[in-house]
């Protein structure tokens, strides 16, 4: 038993942060929120430079080899400066799903290329009428002579609009009709009758909709051999679900520390806004919703790799906790900065609004809790 | 990073487990269960301190000199988890893990030699003068006064929410010897033998039913000089040394987990009518686990910076603070799960020597008592409010 950071792992946290702390301002970041593509090219080539899109790639292909550990690591940092970047999209999700689930073939094509930056990509998952359930797919996939043809409607993918490839989840419908499995499709962005439309992403970067209306893609597009990829997704958005958790820790905690320089800063009644014990508690209690959300965060994070049951009720403890925490948070650092924290003239509400998108990202609270309790029900793990 | 034990740790574990399995009787088993109070009864308590004794385990806490068991961390995690999921009456905490430590930080070679073995092998049976009707949160206002006569003081006052002052054969307590600048100043530490004359003591009963604290009177009672701990005039710092143990032995987790089985076995059971088929309570049991899992991989945090001797700093609060509402959290989902059965009150103390037909059956009897006596977790030891200006000072500055 060991949860100190090794090494290795604190000089990762002292580069991201350096780098997080040189590279994103308040300027940075208003002019991603209108840039079109929501975050910056050069950004992502730094990325590859630093190793850090090569970071949970296997060493096979041309990876680190990280875990999830390191993963939050740099993800909590990318949360101090609301980085926009498509890391989630491309690294965490999208390269989780091929390395689970993809041949050899679909992996040696894909990874290295995420690796050095020249890949980027994105999970098409969620449909509006599955709200959070990831085992409702709408979206078909038939089987036809020449591979497969796509149809159906996906909503909120992350950085769709920015990837080189799409990898769509559907119904394999074969010859003989539905066969009650979830494929997972590799689609080229550029593929004839997909539709995205990208709009810009509450707390920054982007997210689309996916309109597939009768996608023809090759045989060889369905990632692996085509047995029900249900369990990768469920990995796959548990490992997400740690790296977002991480984040927000970051995001909570450069809240907290901009909150309290202002309590200790602004004056009312003559004194400090700090010097009043209601305030002070506020913040004792903020302080340790931190803490507990770091917890939370890294006990995901090293539960990733657990069985089934005990990875999904770790993950969606943390998702539940972190985002009732980040909520607290996020409200309260408004409310201690008055007036000013509603306007956009700070940037309070630019970390809290990325705060509230983390707690609806693959559901909130309420939803985590019941899958928590549903998937636990006996027993009060140890 | 890793949260699995190594071959070494496990071994420890099974050590542990067979020597706990071996040891504790179903009647202490039982007896413990059945106590709605904070802390056991002595004839509980201290049985299984001899059993510890014997074994060399009776102070985890304490430096191998004065008969510790030498643990690492990670062991003293171990033993804390293995003895809660095993459901082991508490010993003396007032003699093993607050008075103690503080007699050998600060204790003559005299006081050492006499006291320690007493505590190691459950001869004496302390209990904490610390609290006033006058002096709650704000400790160090407290007036019970010691004066010089000789080589005694001879102490006037009264002590106030005296856990176990009716079992103990001694009391560690803060006393005023001299009035300071500030009221931290002039305060000593004195060990006082219970049979001195002059020392009434008066029960006072929990809204749980249970007669756990009092109230102590002193009347010109004479305490040798010799039983003050330290220097006279410095006992705010030795108390307050004390209190950091009070407040986060940091192993508190395995506990709470214990405490939310069985209130989720309760909540599967035919008793409550399977109370968890209600959305609402198996969402809640969820919401009270995932606060246990975040308190506990804060403490394999601090353990962790512990083994590698970095300090935790103002942690202990925050490990005080949560384990206490997480209790209460529990008690309270109890209250809830039970359902009819929290109406039945059953006033026989101490509930495992009850000689008529309760009032509910065994497995709930406990639950009511203790969700009311549970409201005292966020006052003793410095109320949440103490520990938020702690947290709000020594972590954030302010």
């Amino acid at each position: 038993m060991d949860l100190n950071l090794s090494d290795e792992q604190r000089l990762l946290r002292e580069s991201a942060e350096r780098f997080v702390a040189e590279s994103y301002d308040a300027d940075h970041r208003r002019k991603m929120a209108k840039d079109p593509l929501g975050f910056s090219p050069d950004v992502w080539k730094q990325f590859a430079e630093l190793g850090w899109l090569a970071l949970p790639i296997p060493e096979e292909f041309d990876g680190l080899g990280g875990g999830a550990v390191e993963t939050g690591i740099l993800m909590e940092a990318f949360g101090r400066g609301l980085v926009s970047e498509p890391y989630v999209a491309t690294v965490v999700l999208g390269t989780g799903l091929i390395e689970k689930s993809g041949t050899t073939a679909q992996k040696q094509a894909r990874l290295p290329k995420v690796a050095n930056g020249s890949l980027k990509l994105a999970f098409a998952h969620s449909e509006r009428a599955a709200r959070f359930d990831l085992a409702k797919v709408a979206t078909v996939a038939h089987k036809t002579a020449e591979g497969w043809r796509l149809a159906g409607s996906k909503i909120a993918v992350l950085d769709g609009h920015a990837a080189d490839e799409i990898i769509v989840s559907a119904h394999i419908h074969d010859h003989q009709g539905p066969s009650g499995r979830i494929g997972l499709f590799l689609m080229p962005v550029k593929t004839p009758s997909v539709a995205i439309s990208d709009y810009e992403r509450l707390g920054g970067g982007r997210a689309c909709n996916i309109e597939l209306s009768g996608v023809e893609l090759p045989e060889d597009a369905i990632l692996g051999d085509g047995s029900d990829a249900l369990p990768t997704i469920e990995w796959a958005v548990d490992r997400a679900m740690a790296a977002l958790g991480a984040e927000a820790v970051g995001i909570m905690q450069t809240l907290l520390d901009t909150t309290l320089e202002y309590t200790k800063i602004r004056k009312q009644f003559g004194r400090p806004l700090s010097a009043n014990q209601v305030i002070r508690h506020r913040l004792a209690d903020m302080a340790m919703q931190v803490d507990e959300s770091r917890s939370m965060a890294l006990r995901a994070a090293l539960k990733v790799d657990s069985m089934r049951v005990e990875r999904a009720r770790a993950a969606s403890g943390a998702k539940a906790k972190i985002g009732k925490c980040a909520r607290f948070v996020g409200e309260q650092s408004i409310q201690l900065h008055g007036g000013m924290g509603v306007t956009e003239e700070l940037e309070v509400g630019a970390y809290f609004k990325r705060l509230v998108a983390f707690d609806t990202l693959f559901g909130g609270s309420a939803h985590h809790y019941a899958r928590h309790a549903r998937l636990g029900r006996t027993a009060v793990s140890a | 990073m890793d949260l699995s034990f190594n071959a070494e740790e496990r071994a420890f574990q099974d050590e542990v487990r067979g020597f706990i399995a071996k040891n504790l009787t179903e009647e202490m088993k039982r007896a413990t269960a059945l106590t709605p109070s904070v802390f056991s009864d002595p004839d509980i308590g201290m049985a299984w301190q001899r059993v510890l004794h014997r074994q060399g385990w009776g102070a985890p806490g304490w430096p191998v000199e004065h008969g510790g068991p030498d643990w690492t961390p990670a062991q003293r995690w171990i033993f804390e988890t293995e003895s809660a999921r095993a459901g082991v009456p508490n010993v003396n905490v007032m003699g093993v893990k607050m008075v103690g430590p503080v007699i050998i930080g600060f204790g003559s070679l005299e006081q050492k030699n006499f006291y320690l073995p007493r505590i190691l092998s459950g001869e004496d049976y302390w209990c904490q003068g610390y609290s006033e009707p006058g002096s709650g949160s704000d400790l160090s206002s407290l007036k019970t006064r010691a004066v010089r006569d000789g080589d005694d003081y001879i102490i006037n006052g009264t002590k106030i929410w005296t856990t176990h002052a009716h079992h103990a054969n001694r009391m560690f307590a803060l006393v005023r010897t001299s009035d300071g600048p500030r009221q931290q100043d002039g305060i000593s530490f004195v060990l006082i033998d219970m049979t001195t004359p002059g020392i009434t003591t008066r029960p006072i009963l929990t809204i749980g039913g249970d007669h756990e604290v009092n109230q102590v009177f002193f009347d010109d009672v004479r305490v040798p000089v010799a039983n003050r701990v330290g220097d006279e005039g410095k006992g705010w710092t030795y108390g307050k040394y004390l209190l950091e143990f009070e407040r986060g032995s940091g192993i508190a987790s395995a506990k709470l987990r214990e405490g939310l089985k069985a209130i989720a076995e309760l909540a599967e059971s035919d008793l409550t009518g399977r109370a968890i088929d209600s959305p609402d309570i198996a969402t809640r049991i969820s919401e009270v686990e995932v606060d246990i899992d975040a308190l506990e991989m804060t403490e394999l945090r601090v353990l962790s910076a512990l083994q590698t001797g970095q300090n935790p700093g103002a942690v202990s609060s925050i490990l005080k603070l949560r384990n206490s509402e997480i209790r209460q959290a529990v008690t309270r989902l109890g209250v809830d799960v039970i359902g009819h059965d929290a109406l039945a009150v059953e006033p026989m103390r101490p509930l495992y020597k009850l000689n008529h037909e309760p009032a509910l059956p065994e497995d709930v009897l406990t639950v009511v008592p203790e969700y009311l006596n549970g409201r005292a977790y966020t006052i003793f030891g410095g109320t949440s409010e103490i520990q938020r200006d702690i947290i709000a000072k020594m972590m954030l500055g302010i």
